[in-house]
């Protein structure tokens, strides 16, 4: 009646994408969650720290985190499969982006722009960034570990730099405002009435959607094809031969394992995925600077997968999740606290303790926005607990969140034995 | 003396290794330690050693007593302080050091300079092929000399007791029966050493005591000789056995062992 679970008789029954039921059943539970999010369900709206997925103003955020999402997928095909680290992954971010403002982009005298519509200047930010990535990728075969994460860390300056250029001009437009890049509107091409036009509230077949809602949907497509690319890619041939690299890369190429083939899939591919999130990121954000390609924007992505789980997809989601969101949550958590001190709620005394409210209060989080020094407020309580985390991790469990549900799943498989 | 007790080794909080282990090394014996590929013999010695953290690992139960204290939760940096010195499967040289540079690394807890300099000639005496190779980098001896130089080295921190894994892994036969000779010298100076080996022959030719591991517990002990007179030993670690014919048995014919319950009859 009942078939012994988790018992594999084939390597493709353990390969699947969720071979549990539990794990079936929590990505029910997911697309669930990501199709209500957008519509406002009375009952999220309700938890406090989590409330703020019931306004339309976190639509753009999870968006965000959906773009980010595809970039950190990328990123973790090269550093956490094939083991490459490197920091140079806004570099190919930026790459995409103006390759997508070059073909889709308006073009005026000061700035090129082919006015593309979006199927093209999509996947093409992708192959630009690609073809970038392809040409850095013998420097990987030569360069190993640090050197090669320093080497790639230069790709961001000379990235910056070149956006400076005269000519980097033309592309990135002004140094200071950076140049505006197309939007993520359908249509057959150039002149064409849209078939789907982002910025507005209209009606979409038998459906009334806002323009963020729109925009969710958008980015929640692109995210799930990228999350099915990399999780395909990752247990396949391909993916075999990425992890036989990582792990002993002279003995993978005694297996027959072509270290340049393999290390050059790694880098294109992982760029493809860069391209198209640095286009859709810019496109979202509307117009940015070419120094917003930073070293800050690499390192992210090293925290998302170091705190995720390096070398799974789904640790890569749930590193997305946490970097992205906890800002926001951090932040609704100071807003609710300074709620309850005002409605005198239950939990009023910690909120108190907590928060300072004037210069006679004591405590560690100032509501204020412009607080110098003690006590600090959220955004810097933000960047602090962001670097803390990054260090709690990688000290208590190296193999990030990814880890943590490994642990709660094998203690519940075992259970009530210990081992 | 070193005695380990129902030691229970557990790694990554999911992996039992060591099922109540029991053992003991007496003052300036050889004891060997036997048992087939994933018995736990290497776990037994980062237990001893104080290596179980570096791999996750943890000893739940059980203890290992060294001169009378516990030392099980102790770190490996004051274990060799206190007199146990383990040579590491696979050599672990330093390789961008020279062979003078390993040794005086060696001696890193040995901060008496006369000692310092006996252990040195003594290592000198020992592996006379080190001392023609004194300055040149150690990445580039071969195989054999790499081995008497991480033995070497671990003499140098003059230790009362001392663990070697597996050491004549990958040499050649003449190598090994040189290895053999230089543990027997060794511990004639009065250390005692606890021997893990897959060359079960070689192991209970020198040593004067045997244990047998399998699946974390040992299943067989006693004195060197009366191992190897064991039946079930010479047909499973030295591959003795011949059948009434005289001919050698073929290996399919062994399998009898799985059949065996235990050892204990």
């Amino acid at each position: 009646m009942f078939r012994r679970p988790n018992l594999y008789t084939s390597y493709e029954a353990e390969n699947q994408i969720f071979p549990t039921w539990t794990q079936r059943g929590l990505a029910a539970l997911a697309i669930i969650i990501l199709l209500l999010m957008p519509f406002d369900v009375p009952v999220i709206s309700q938890i406090p720290i989590v409330r703020f997925l019931g306004d339309s103003n976190w639509l753009r955020p999870v968006a965000t985190m959906f773009i980010i999402l595809v970039g950190a997928l990328g990123f973790n095909l090269l550093a956490g499969v094939a083991g490459q680290v490197s920091l140079g992954h806004a570099f190919f971010m930026g790459a995409g982006a103006y390759t997508a403002a070059f073909l889709g982009g308006e073009g005026t005298d000061a700035v090129y722009g082919l006015g593309l519509p979006i199927w093209i200047w999509l996947p093409g930010a992708g192959v630009g960034a690609a073809l970038v990535g392809m040409i850095i990728a013998p420097v990987a075969v030569k360069l190993r570990g640090l050197y090669l994460a320093i080497v790639t860390l230069g790709l961001v300056f000379i990235g910056i730099h070149m956006g400076n250029t005269s000519w980097g001009k033309k592309f990135a437009g002004d140094p200071g405002l950076g140049r505006s890049f197309p939007t993520f509107d359908i249509r057959l091409w150039k002149e064409e009435e849209p078939l789907l036009l982002m910025d507005d509230d209209s009606k979409w077949l038998w459906f009334e959607v806002s323009d963020s809602q729109k925009t969710y949907f958008f980015t929640l497509v692109i995210a799930i094809i990228a999350l099915l690319v990399a999780k395909n890619l990752a247990r396949s041939k391909t993916g075999r031969a990425l992890q036989a690299i990582r792990d002993r890369d002279i003995a993978a190429e005694v297996m027959g394992v072509s270290e340049f083939r393999y290390k050059l899939i790694a880098f294109a591919v992982s760029s493809f995925f860069a391209g198209v999130s640095g286009a859709m990121f810019a496109s979202l954000a509307g117009k940015l600077p070419a120094i917003q390609w930073n070293l800050f924007l690499s390192v992210e992505f090293v925290a998302i997968i170091l705190i995720g789980g390096a070398g799974t997809v789904a640790g890569t989601v749930m590193g997305t999740v946490f970097v992205i969101l906890l800002p926001l949550m951090i932040e609704e958590l100071t807003i609710w606290l300074s709620e309850q001190i005002d409605q005198g709620g239950l939990f009023s005394p910690v909120a108190n303790f907590l928060l300072t409210e004037g210069p006679d209060d004591f405590g560690p989080i100032s509501i204020a926005t412009q607080t110098p020094g003690w006590p600090l407020n959220v955004f810097d309580w933000n960047i602090a607990l962001y670097g803390l985390l990054i260090i709690v991790f990688l000290i208590f469990e190296p193999l990030g969140l990814y880890g943590i549900w490994i642990s709660i799943r094998n203690y519940w498989k075992g259970w009530p034995f210990s081992y | 003396m070193l005695d380990v007790a129902n030691l229970e080794v557990v790694y990554n909080d999911v992996i039992l290794v060591l099922r109540g282990l029991s053992l003991e090394v007496p003052d300036e014996k050889i004891v060997a330690l036997l048992g087939s590929n994933g018995a736990g013999k290497t776990t037994t010695l980062r237990a001893i050693s104080g290596l179980l953290g570096v791999h996750e690992g943890e000893v739940t139960k059980g203890t290992v007593t060294w001169k009378g204290s516990e030392i099980q939760s102790s770190e490996a940096s004051n274990i060799v302080k206190s007199g146990i010195t383990q040579v590491m499967e696979g050599r672990r040289i330093f390789a961008e050091l020279t062979v003078d540079e390993n040794l005086r690394t060696g001696a890193f807890t040995n901060t008496d300079k006369a000692s310092r300099d006996d252990a040195y000639a003594r290592a000198m005496d020992l592996f006379p092929v080190l001392k023609e190779r004194r300055s040149s980098t150690a990445g580039y001896l071969s195989g054999g000399e790499q081995q008497m130089l991480a033995i070497g080295r671990a003499m140098m921190s003059d230790p009362e007791l001392l663990i070697l894994d597996e050491p004549s892994l990958g040499l050649a036969p003449l190598l090994v029966e040189q290895i053999r000779d230089i543990i027997v010298d060794i511990n004639k100076q009065g250390v005692s050493v606890l021997l893990i080996e897959q060359n079960a022959a070689m192991a209970l030719s020198i040593a004067d005591y045997g244990y047998i591991m399998e699946n974390g517990k040992i299943v067989m002990d006693g004195d060197a000789a009366k191992l190897r007179a064991d039946e079930d030993v010479q047909e499973f670690y030295l591959g003795l056995h011949t059948d009434e014919s005289g001919e050698r048995r073929s290996f399919k014919d062994v399998k009898h062992y799985k059949r065996r319950k235990r050892w204990l009859s």
